[in-house]
């Protein structure tokens, strides 16, 4: 039986106070680390050491962009990390040509890797955290073949701009990313492609039967994440000074999934929260910063992390239906 | 059939008193009162219809019966003893089963896990013993009639046995209250016969059955008493048999008696306007084993009606024709235009909606907005430059909430948490703000309660009106009947019978459904 009126009303009231936990609750998170920081940590209050925050959460942010995106059609993309390794594979393989064509060549990769998880789940019905997880090992085999298993040294003066540079003082990466997540912000909301991919989360059948183009939709994501993976593939690859694909973007996917659910979207699919991943990256990257300026090891900060994972789930637990 | 047996002091065993004694009851939502004072009372062997509209109070009552609710007033006695779960889960160790309209079972897992799921049988080691099991559920759902492999994923079942699996397990559990909230709602007639005997068999065994359901003829056929609830407060409650449909249907709207015979007990008037030119012709529409041959032809302003049992080919027809059901052959034409098969956007696109049968599986988007629920079809109509115009959007949700007076907070507001008959309302907008011209209807009044039934029975007349082709399908043969102003009547994905007109009746439509199949002639009790 439907609920009354009556009875919607109040598990509306009752869960509201949870729900403000749930949005609200990065904002909190972030804003007390930064205080306690600011408070407590030595060297902490300098605008050096702000900037070295964003720019360390940087890459984790764009990815964890298309990541959000992935995760609100109710799908996964394990396959980041490897597309970061592979854009960093392909650009000194190009950078003969010139830093144009390679860094389009390592957007390329994106785009190709996109398109082939979209095709495993929008046409063939893998399920997307097995199709992914295909290629989260494939392709860093292929990066490492391309790259011929070295590290490659990097003396361009474009990459180490996009990696390195300032514009007035803010470094260049950080305005990659805000520009990317505005972006992302806007396509959610204000285009149809960003509406229906809600959705198609929400109620997959229910999309189909209203229209929606529900392969094209999870094309146009898994492509968007692989684009945004390879661009911060390329962002590292610039900052590091060379193309290391053994390393490069190792353990991306987790924390850009821990960045997305941290920042309020479900793994269950049919929300997002842009701001919000951005904010989950931020937090996940002043935790970091917290623990190991206060002495505490790597295996500390796991933990920690952990912790909040096992938080941001909990509260994210959509209520009994009864 | 004794009637909520008076208690008798000198009784001692629990059976003697009713089982279940509500005295006075009243539950509050942030000031809105759910329930005021209501009493309900429910003897061993007894089967209670629990009827109301939405919102009257009918699931709240349950809720505190079962513990999910703690009541501001009164007490819930069960067994002469007065008893306050803490949970739903705690009311079904002490014998209170309830059965729910969403069936709450794992589809993934076997008939037979879900049977005994959480009770397994257990082998000398303490490892379930699956053979057992799989015999027992074997046994136990043949008792309910039911010959399936139990060893075979629930989903892979059919809604029918999903249910009769559901009412198995709450049986089962030694209840001595089972609670069915529309218990008929995705049953083919013949399974709700099967259900009536496992009803009367639950009767001999003494058990209590509250039966909540919005059919008259099911109430009628099965309940022996009843208790009517309206705006949270008991309006009515006696033996079935001293009632009649008409004044039962009166005491729940709150009407007279007058008036409901007025109106007949459909919202649906007359026949409508024809046009002569179809607007949708479908010409022999074919999938091995689902559809043979199907042609349907809607003039502009005319209500098709689609009769037959469950498996018939009726839904398949109407996503045949809208693309959602793929076909071996046929062809469908809007207004004379071919459209293309096989894809609902084209349908759309054309101007054919399609109202699905399941609508909490193929209809809402549960944690999305009354909003972007409504828009979800539009999107594309709403854009300007790449951009979607939140101010026009705004405009067409405020239009049809209004127009189709959909009760909620606002149009922000979550759709799970909207009744059954409203999230329907949500779904009727989302298809009108299409400006369609053809409307295909998959029981658009399944589960929704009395007053928003007839609401909605009353907007297909006027979308008819209004020169929409509709085409209606429902398992009531009454709304088939009345709502129509031709029937095809499927039988095997073939249709068998085309009625218009004074042709039209229950009787006709149930003979043509039988139709030289005799023991396909059974239809619910009447």
């Amino acid at each position: 039986m439907s609920a009354t009126p009556a009875a919607g009303d109040s598990l509306t009231r009752r869960f509201d106070a949870r729900a403000a936990v749930r949005d609200q609750g990065v904002y909190v998170a972030v804003g007390a680390l930064l205080a306690f920081n600011l408070l407590f940590t030595s060297n902490f209050a300098s605008l050096d050491t702000l900037r070295l925050q964003l720019i360390q959460a940087v890459p984790v942010i764009i990815v964890a962009l298309g990541m959000a995106l992935v995760i609100a059609t109710e799908g996964i993309d394990l396959s980041v990390g490897a597309v970061m390794a592979l854009a960093s594979a392909v650009v000194p393989l190009y950078l003969g040509y010139s830093v144009e064509v390679a860094i389009a060549m390592a957007l390329v990769c994106g785009v190709a890797v996109g398109v082939l998880n979209g095709f495993m789940v929008a046409v063939v019905g893998i399920q997307p955290i097995v199709a992914t997880l295909a290629v989260l090992v494939g392709g860093r085999g292929v990066a490492l073949v391309l790259a011929e298993g070295r590290l490659t040294e990097i003396f361009d003066p474009t990459l180490t701009y996009l990696g390195s540079g300032r514009v007035l003082g803010v470094p260049f990466n950080v305005i990659v990313a805000a520009v990317l997540a505005l972006l992302i912000g806007a396509m959610v909301r204000r285009t149809i492609i960003g509406r229906q991919l809600v959705a198609v989360g929400g109620n997959r059948e229910a999309s189909v039967l209203a229209g929606v183009p529900v392969k094209r939709t999870l094309f146009a994501v898994y492509v968007t994440s692989g684009v945004l993976a390879a661009i911060a593939g390329v962002l590292l690859t610039g900052r590091s000074g060379a193309a290391n694909p053994a390393y490069i973007g190792l353990d991306y996917e987790l924390f850009a999934i821990t960045a997305v659910v941290v920042g309020g979207t479900p793994l269950t699919g049919g929300r997002i929260r842009v701001f919000g991943t951005v904010m989950g990256a931020l937090l996940m990257q002043l935790v970091s910063t917290t623990l190991v300026s206060h002495n505490l090891t790597d295996s500390d900060r796991r933990i920690v992390t952990a912790l909040i994972i096992v938080a941001a789930v909990t509260l994210q637990r959509s209520r009994r239906t009864t | 059939m004794n009637i909520a047996a008076a208690p008798t002091p000198e009784g001692g065993t629990a059976a003697r008193g009713p089982l279940l004694d509500v005295q006075d009851v009243t539950k509050r939502f942030a000031g809105v009162t759910a329930l005021d004072s209501v009493s309900f009372e429910l003897g061993a062997g007894e089967v209670r219809a629990l009827v109301g509209e939405n919102g009257a109070g009918k699931s709240t009552l349950i809720k505190v019966i079962t513990g999910v609710y703690r009541p501001e007033a009164g007490e819930v006695r069960y067994l002469d003893e007065p008893v306050s779960f803490g949970s739903p889960r705690e009311a079904q160790v002490a014998g209170i089963s309830t059965i729910y309209q969403e069936i709450n079972l794992v589809p993934q897992m076997s008939a037979a896990r879900n049977l005994f799921l959480g009770r397994e049988p257990t082998n000398r080691v303490g490892l379930v013993d699956v053979r057992r099991m799989n015999a027992d559920a074997s046994d136990v759902l043949a008792n309910y009639g039911v010959h399936v492999d139990p060893r075979k994923p629930l989903r892979e079942l059919g809604v029918g046995v999903q249910q009769m699996v559901a009412i198995a397990r709450a049986v089962t559990t030694d209840a001595r209250v089972v609670i069915m909230d529309e218990p008929t709602s995705s049953l083919e007639p013949r399974e709700v016969e099967r259900l009536f005997e496992v009803i009367r068999i639950l009767r001999e065994q003494q058990v209590g059955v509250v039966y909540v359901s919005h059919k008259l003829d099911e109430i009628f056929a099965i309940c022996d008493s009843v208790t009517v609830l309206r705006d949270g407060r008991r309006v009515h409650e006696g033996p079935v048999p001293e009632l009649t449909k008409l004044r039962l249907v009166a005491v729940m709207l709150g009407r007279d008696v007058a008036d409901v015979r007025e109106s007949g007990r459909t919202r649906f008037t007359a026949s409508h306007v024809q046009a002569a030119e179809p607007v949708l012709s479908a010409r022999s529409l074919t999938r091995r084993h689902l559809l043979e041959d199907v042609d349907v032809d809607v003039r502009p302003g005319e209500v098709v009606g689609l009769a037959g049992l469950l498996g018939s080919g009726r839904s398949e027809t109407v996503k045949a024709i809208f693309g959602a059901q793929a076909v071996d052959r046929g062809e469908v034409a809007v207004g004379g235009a071919p459209v293309k098969m096989g894809s609902p956007a084209r349908a759309l696109a054309a101007g054919v909606a399609l109202l699905p049968e399941d609508r909490k599986a193929e209809g809402i988007v549960p944690d999305l907005s009354i909003r972007e629920n409504i828009l979800l079809a539009a999107l594309p109509r709403l854009t300007r430059a790449g951009l979607v115009s939140d101010r026009k959007g705004d405009e067409i949700v405020e239009i049809f909430m209004r127009r189709l007076r959909i009760k909620a907070a606002g149009p922000a507001q979550k759709v799970r948490e909207l009744s059954g008959g409203n999230q329907q309302k949500v779904l009727l907008a989302r298809l009108l703000c299409l400006e369609p011209k053809v409307l295909l209807l998959d029981e658009p009044t399944r589960g929704i309660d009395v007053g928003a039934k007839a609401e909605v029975q009353g907007l297909i007349d006027e979308l008819a009106q209004t020169g929409l082709g509709v085409v209606l399908i429902s398992s009531e043969l009454e709304e088939v009947a009345e709502g129509s102003d031709r029937v095809l009547v499927l039988q095997d994905g073939r249709i068998v019978a085309r009625l218009a007109g004074e042709e039209i009746s229950e009787e006709e439509i149930v003979s043509a459904i039988s139709g030289g199949d005799d023991d396909t002639a059974q239809r619910p009790a009447p």
